[in-house]
């Protein structure tokens, strides 16, 4: 008799699978709930949102900074370790009614920690759209340098 | 005094895919239920009208699709960044190339004339309210 209580979908059941599938996403990847993540990692949802990949030679970090000032960027590696802070300040209209107010506002700061082969001497870093690609060539080098954003 | 709220969200891809799925438009339905993003959003009204502020970084404006369907506004983008060949992911905040959101607007607003500007993966759209109390004359027909 319990076959046709297994069988019986409820309605609630397609929802339920899809949050599931929303949750693997928000925290599966990059590390699960209970896992281990990079000492310097910031909460899921933390501004700027931030990827980072590897090529044969480079590693390619990319900052999602829509609206901040690409000339108030410091960009600095120290260590093997590249900082990256910024401030967005965002206007409040006094006059108006708000209803939502999600956008960050404020300085920021994220860091990533480099492999050993990354070349601070050799760096690239540019702004497009509100991204923020630094190009990070792989060699040996643990120079301090700050970095231009053209 | 605010009573009614003007914009109201229909949030997820899950409403996003029921609508589209309305529409009978399998190919759209089928790419946002790849989990599109949802940008964060402001959200104000004055007098003159309501402006919604989108963060869409990587979204130029050729590939921004913005809309008003019946009385939705729907905001749609893809995330473009420079990909490199051979690249390995090493880590992600960003797992998705598509951002998504629709809002329901209410009648006075005055949908014909809607702005948007996009710089810098900032979004603002400028939705204006119709002229408000316009006396309306009507003619008896004999």
């Amino acid at each position: 008799m319990f076959e046709r209580l297994w069988g019986y979908e409820h309605p609630l059941a397609g929802h339920m699978r899809r949050l599931e599938q929303e949750l693997d996403e928000l925290f599966g990847g990059n590390a699960s709930l209970t896992g281990t993540r990079d000492i310097r990692s910031l909460p899921t949802g933390t501004f700027p949102a931030l990827n980072v990949a590897s090529t044969g030679d480079a590693i390619v970090v990319y900052l999602f900074a829509p609206g901040a000032d690409p000339k108030q960027l410091d960009i600095s590696i120290h260590q093997n370790l590249l900082s990256i802070s910024g401030q967005r300040e965002i206007a409040v209209d006094e006059e108006a009614t708000y209803y939502r107010r999600e956008r960050f506002s404020g300085p920021f700061r994220r860091a990533v920690s480099l492999p050993e082969d990354a070349d601070a001497e050799r760096v690239e870093a540019k702004y497009l759209n509100g991204i923020l690609t630094i190009r990070i060539a792989r060699r040996q080098s643990a120079k301090p340098r700050q970095i231009e954003v053209r | 005094m605010v009573t009614q709220q003007n914009v109201t969200q229909q949030d997820g891809a899950g409403a996003a895919a029921a609508q589209a799925a309305q529409r009978g438009d399998a190919a759209q339905s089928a790419q946002r239920s790849e989990s599109a993003l949802r940008p964060p959003v402001d959200i104000f009204e004055t007098a003159e009208g309501i402006t919604l502020i989108a963060d869409m970084p990587g979204v130029s404006r050729e590939h921004l699709n913005l809309q008003v369907e019946g009385n939705t506004l729907i905001l749609e983008g893809t995330l473009q960044f420079d990909m490199v060949e051979n690249m390995e992911a090493l880590y992600a905040d960003v797992r998705s190339t598509l951002y998504r959101c629709s809002f329901v607007l209410s009648p006075e607003l005055e949908t014909s004339r809607i702005e948007a500007i996009l710089k810098d993966g900032v979004l603002a759209v400028r939705i204006p309210k119709k002229a408000e109390a316009r006396p309306r004359r009507i003619e008896v027909r004999a």
